[in-house]
């Protein structure tokens, strides 16, 4: 079997180690003999996404991000759509999508900025982000409903954003913040999930010490792929999960100020 | 008044906290003394004859100040001199009460100040420094500061208050620290590197710089020495990497040893011998000249004062146990990392490694940084004999290992850096080294250990 991992414009959008992702991604296929490819992706050209099995997302700073908004409104010539448009119908053709962050802001409708201007998104989830007013920084931990197999049923995660994101007409979160601020510090929801496009806030790595949301993300993409119902080879995870644990741990006992 | 009053209290406590080994003595006797007479450190700062040098960005502040330090020894002069770790505005006034007579007069000509980038607008607006040098910016704990782009911002406010007389001294290969050269009423200096033997430094992943300060459009660049200082220039409006007036023009790297420089200055040309490996320090040595020259010291004191900084790799502590060398870097971002692991494997011997990661709010609460750093080049074979890993995010550092394609049957984990230590140290034979890569409060930590364990009394206080 055979992966083709698009990484984003890895150049511009990798901050806070977010490539450990597709590393993540990379690893866990070829330890269970599954070959990948990993095409980066950059500004200025135009790509069919429903040629890839999964599109990675990851976050960055503000000038940068509005340079990849722009890039994605841009229209493709050889396409005839937007470079948005064309990764908003691998989604809709169940293209396995991962953003983080800024990647995820940018997979919602819009992002309204501190100064009052509005980045246009792709409109893939039906939410959209207004910056606010304090920064939401520090541990995170999520419940969700997507590992139930899995030795542990959470996320684990680090997350450092302004942007407040808010979920519309019963969207699906990714989970429930146990701890920390999630995607707006309001309703202690935590990402968004469309058909297999998933958006978090975690950085973290997230992947990495998540192994089960890895797993989850490239079975999601075999099964698009090669059509069957798939079962991966299970994988000796005692590192991940010991970094999965002790993150969880220090989430808990670390001092935070009253939110 | 309100200033003697102010400078007793502070003195007061220093000498309490000292006694008693209570904590805070370094920047707490500064924090009291502003709430006295938040003037304190203005009125005193501007008692100082021969005024202050500010040295600010991401890395290379203490090495830098470190060098000045050297150089001002070799004319007699001792500086006011803030610790490392004590550069918020509490611990510079911190270092000037204890460097203050009774009267409130500083005992020193001269202030030699390491100063927080994000601190740097609170502390300019006390002290009017005659010489501030910008390292670097890459991205450091960035929980702490938020975005870089906010950070050069800070500096740049900091620097738009300098009058005529002061002289900035900027990197001229770090974009970020070169665009803020402009429009200043300050003296402007850069200094960079001029050795094409140099320019074979691997492309940057990440984004700290690549997009022109002015039109936002992406940087080309000619050469990258590392991280992402090399020669760039902007393809939309031209915006490009200033000449440096102090360079380096010939750049002999020794190992993890040394390094040979042939430094041009508008004055005089030299060459010296730098007991400090790597690139970064010749930036460091490079902003050390600008400095001093600023200062009016001669080229000779210049070069005696930088020769006389040792160490074998980076801020590098070195001690005997029992027979066994350990070697002990401190690591706290992607490029510091990479640079400690390239000076690391540079001998091609195999090395014993120990790795620690705490994410206390010194260490910068998100471990994600190490996924930025490029251990894949620790996976080569042969490379790496055994590796420990511990520190509070030992979890995640054996993962990123892993990742990177380590050998997880030779990776040791253990939570408990003490317990860690020592199974480390018995995998080590006599006549070996132990390599130690902690972040700062593990250093701090394992210094205390070690210190306890009654080895070498004074030895990291360098
Ligand atoms: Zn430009």
């Amino acid at each position: 079997m055979f992966l083709r991992i698009c990484h984003l414009y890895p150049d511009l959008m990798n901050i806070y180690g977010d490539r450990g992702n597709v590393i993540a991604l990379q690893k866990r296929s070829q330890w269970r003999g599954i070959e990948t490819e990993v095409i980066q992706a950059t500004v200025g050209r135009s790509y069919d996404f429903r040629q890839f099995d999964i599109v990675f997302f990851g976050g960055a700073q503000d000038k940068e991000q509005k340079l990849v908004c722009a890039d994605l409104q841009s229209a493709s010539q050889e396409l005839q759509t937007r470079q948005g448009d064309s990764l908003r119908m691998a989604v809709e053709d169940g293209a396995v999508v991962l953003g983080i962050c800024g990647g995820y802001q940018l997979l919602g409708e819009y992002f309204r900025t501190g100064e009052g201007e509005v980045l246009p998104g792709l409109g893939i989830f039906d939410a959209y982000t207004v910056a606010g007013n304090r920064r939401m920084i520090g541990d995170v931990v999520v419940e969700s409903p997507f590992f139930p197999g899995a030795p542990q049923k959470t996320l684990v995660g680090f997350e450092n954003h302004s942007g407040q994101t808010f979920l519309r007409n019963g969207l699906q979160p990714i989970g429930r913040a146990v701890i920390g601020n999630g995607n707006n510090g309001q309703d202690r929801f935590e990402g968004a999930v469309y058909k297999n496009a998933f958006g978090s806030y975690l950085h973290g790595s997230l992947l990495p010490k998540n192994p089960w949301f890895a797993d989850l993300l490239i079975e999601r993409a075999l099964e698009r792929k090669y059509g069957d119902k798939v079962e991966l080879a299970s994988l000796e995870d005692d590192l991940e999960i010991l970094a999965h644990d002790s993150a969880s741990k220090r989430a808990a006992t670390r001092p935070r100020l009253a939110t | 008044m309100r200033l003697l009053l102010a400078v007793w209290m502070g003195k007061l406590y220093m000498h309490l906290a000292r006694a008693f080994h209570m904590g805070g003595g370094t920047s707490f006797p500064g924090i009291l003394a502003r709430k006295i007479e938040p003037a304190t450190l203005r009125k005193l700062s501007l008692r100082l004859k021969q005024g202050a040098v500010m040295v600010t960005g991401t890395n290379g502040k203490t090495t830098t100040n470190k060098m000045l330090n050297n150089i001002l020894k070799q004319v007699g002069i001792s500086p006011i001199y803030n610790l490392s770790g004590a550069n918020l505005p509490g611990g510079v006034t911190t270092a000037f009460l204890d460097h203050a007579t009774l009267m409130g007069r500083p005992k020193s000509d001269l202030a030699l100040l390491e100063i927080d980038e994000a601190a740097m607008p609170r502390v300019a607006a006390d002290v009017v420094p005659r010489v501030v040098i910008v390292t670097n910016f890459f991205r450091d704990q960035l929980d702490r500061y938020g975005e870089l782009d906010h950070t050069v911002a800070l500096i740049r406010s900091a620097l738009a208050t300098l009058p005529a007389s002061s002289t900035v001294l900027l990197n001229a290969d770090d974009p970020l620290v070169s665009s803020l050269g402009k429009d200043l009423a300050a003296q402007v200096i850069y200094f960079g590197l001029e050795d094409a033997r140099q320019e074979a430094g691997e492309k940057f992943q990440t984004a700290d710089a690549k997009f022109c300060t002015n039109c936002g459009a992406e940087y080309s660049y000619s050469a990258v020495y590392y991280g992402h200082l090399g020669k760039y220039r902007c393809p939309r409006c031209g915006n490009a990497r200033p000449d440096p007036q102090i360079y380096a023009s010939s750049i002999e790297i020794e190992g993890m040893q040394r390094s040979r420089i042939h430094v041009v200055t508008p004055q005089k040309q030299f060459s010296l011998t730098l007991n400090l490996p790597a690139l970064y320090n010749v930036y460091n040595a490079l902003a050390a000249v600008g400095a001093a020259l600023s200062l009016g010291i001669e080229v000779e004191a210049i070069r005696k004062g930088i020769e006389s900084v040792s160490s074998a790799f980076g801020r590098m502590e070195k001690i005997s146990i029992e027979g066994k060398e350990v070697v002990m870097a401190l690591v706290k971002n992607p490029t510091g990392f990479n640079e400690v692991l390239h000076t690391l494997l540079s001998d091609k011997q195999p090395k014993k490694l120990m790795i620690l990661i705490n994410d206390n709010p010194a260490d910068g609460e998100d471990v994600s940084w190490l996924w930025d750093v490029d251990f894949e080049m620790l996976a080569e074979p042969g490379i790496v004999e055994s590796t420990v890993v511990s520190g509070i995010r030992a979890g995640d550092m054996a993962v990123r290992l892993k990742y990177a394609g380590a050998d997880v049957g030779r990776l040791r984990i253990d939570g408990d850096f003490k317990s860690a230590f020592r199974s480390a140290l018995a995998g080590v034979n006599p006549g070996e080294t132990l390599y130690v890569l902690p972040t700062y409060t593990a250093m701090l930590d394992l210094r205390k250990f070690i210190h306890k364990m009654g080895y070498v009394k004074n030895f990291w206080e360098e």
